[in-house]
């Protein structure tokens, strides 16, 4: 699949930032007065910038409030219910931790959840979709919910809970990669099945139906990304998990440290999301022989 | 609505019979030429005259090259466009409703007034069957000709998909799959039609029928030519000339 900006970005920074927004509403992060509104400030700006993101590779955006009506049936109808409507329930509990209200925490607690729940749907997008193997599996939603988990920890200063989260995403992108390089197989669709000829015989492709470029090729054919898919992944562990950890555990405490552990972190979440883009195969790809 | 239909009483679809096609790609012509100007936005071209030509179809041919186990290999053509499938995972990825399945006929079109152009229907779709107009930005796939198969403005012979119509070979026809006396229903009863990549659930309407078994020659007829031995004066001027030598 095409690894496009705008769908990295948008993920990355909602799911970070939904992340953040989860442990500020569970009162984890006890802050008051102005240092609470910037905290805040910066879980919403990117939830709801990464959401704006999304919205740059849509066709026509200004229709956008039709995303919200089918979410009976669809994921991405869903998940924009689940980000609007976390958004504005988290505003009490951001108003009350500014002002010293001091609101129930449960109410924050419930958004909490509500913000993990978004990340879910997020994943669910990704994961209901059978013609992508590699991702139509249990370990997709387990990857996005580790990570937004993980990256808003770092960035609230959990100190160990941060750790045993950062060892938590470690392992589920081993999972991620143990199980997605056999999903293809598993699921068992070959140039034979999508031509229904292989019963006769071994197929390959003859000719392409056309000379050039096209937009099933463009967005779904994406061979190059996958040559340094093994070097990508140490990247991504390394900057995702390893390094953070390093920092959380070895670096003294004080806000630069955890902000640089984030953004490490945030620079290691691009890369492996870029690479869950690159590194996944559709079966369209078995029609035009290439993966 | 982008939940399915649970059933329908009418499945419109296609029979393409890989045997007789040609891959002249006249099928792919009559479509673009049809739904350039007719449903929903025109299908653009990029850059047509180009260097790097690209543009939206609904319809396109491959060929493939089929090696059997005990004969010479085999060229085959498949034309891939929208089977109309009765689970179709276009329909249900689809956040705006735009994508939908008529309860009447089983077709499966966009309402490209409602459509965001996400694209995630494209993704959910196994057979390339979508592509998105990058004029239009809305999603663009077949309507199985809806806007000419109950036109009444149009002659009668003329009320099928142009891509059937235009086939010079005959190896598309359209009908109803729920009517088991259809012609589609008959000739995929009678060769064997195929569902393509069954395993990803999503149970086509479109069926298509494999190449016919071609015969297995033991011998070449042309064998006995080889051993010809002249006779009369062409054997004497055989056997003289072959001392000559
Ligand atoms: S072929 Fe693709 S676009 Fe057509 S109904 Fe099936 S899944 Fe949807
Ligand atoms: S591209 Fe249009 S039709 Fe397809 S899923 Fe998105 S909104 Fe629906």
């Amino acid at each position: 699949m095409n690894p496009a900006p705008s769908v990295i970005l948008f993920s990355t920074l909602s799911g970070l930032g939904f992340g953040f927004l989860a442990f500020l509403a569970a009162g984890l992060v006890p802050v008051h007065g102005f240092h609470a509104f910037a905290l805040w400030f910066v879980g919403y700006a990117l939830a709801v910038g990464g959401l704006l993101f999304s919205t740059l590779h849509l066709g026509n955006p200004q229709r956008f409030l039709r995303a919200f009506s089918q979410w009976r049936s669809s994921w991405l109808s869903r998940e924009a219910w689940a980000a609007v409507l976390t958004l504005l329930l988290l505003a009490p509990m951001a108003l009350s931790d500014w002002l010293g209200f001091d609101w129930p925490r449960l109410w924050g607690i419930g958004t909490a959840l509500m913000c993990l729940c978004t990340v879910f749907t997020t994943s669910m997008i990704y994961a209901q979709l059978k013609t992508i193997p590699r991702w139509n599996h249990w370990t997709t939603p387990a990857l996005y919910l580790c990570f937004a988990l993980t990256g808003g920890a770092v960035l609230a200063g959990q100190g160990w809970f941060a750790v045993a989260c950062l060892l938590g995403l470690a392992a589920a992108l081993l999972a991620h990669w143990h199980f997605g390089d056999r999903r293809f197989a598993e699921v068992g669709a070959t140039i034979g099945s999508a031509t229904g000829l292989g019963p006769i015989g071994a197929v390959k492709v003859f000719e392409h139906p056309h000379t050039g470029q096209n937009y099933l090729m463009r967005e779904m054919i994406h061979v190059i990304g996958r040559k340094h898919a093994r070097k990508l992944r140490v990247i991504s562990m390394l900057l995702a998990v390893v390094m953070p950890g390093l920092l959380l555990v070895l670096a003294p405490k004080g806000p630069a440290f955890l902000l640089a552990a984030a953004l490490i972190h945030l620079a290691g979440a691009m890369t492996q999301r870029w690479l869950f883009f690159a590194e996944a195969e559709h079966v369209v790809g078995l029609y035009y022989g290439q993966r | 609505m982008t939940t399915l239909p649970q059933s329908t009483t009418t499945k419109l679809g296609l029979v393409i019979d890989m045997d007789t096609c040609v891959g002249c790609q006249a099928c792919v012509t009559a479509c673009k030429g049809w739904n350039d100007q007719g449903y929903g936005a025109p299908l653009s071209d990029q850059d047509p005259y180009g260097a790097n030509p690209s543009g939206t179809f609904l319809n396109r041919v491959h060929s493939y090259q089929i090696t059997p186990e005990d004969a010479a290999p085999i060229i085959v053509n498949l034309p891939r466009s929208c089977l109309h499938c009765e689970d179709a995972p276009c329909v249900t990825v689809c956040p705006t409703g735009a994508s939908y399945k008529r309860a009447e006929d089983g077709i499966v079109l966009v309402n490209e007034d409602a459509c965001i152009g996400c694209g995630l229907c494209a993704w959910a779709c196994p057979y390339g069957a979508r592509e998105m107009d990058a004029d239009a930005g809305v999603m663009k796939k077949c309507t199985l000709c809806v806007d000419r198969i109950y036109n009444e403005n149009l002659p009668e012979i003329d009320r099928e998909p142009a891509c059937v119509r235009a086939c010079p070979t005959g190896a598309r026809h359209f009908g109803d799959f729920a009517d088991p006396d259809s012609k589609v229903s008959l000739l995929s009863a009678e060769r064997g039609g195929i569902a393509l990549m069954p395993e990803l659930g999503t149970r086509p309407v479109n069926l298509y029928l494999p190449p016919r078994p071609k015969d297995m020659m033991t011998a070449s007829p042309l064998a006995p030519l080889l051993d010809i031995r002249a006779s009369g004066f062409a054997g004497w001027l055989d056997k003289i000339l072959g001392k000559i030598g």
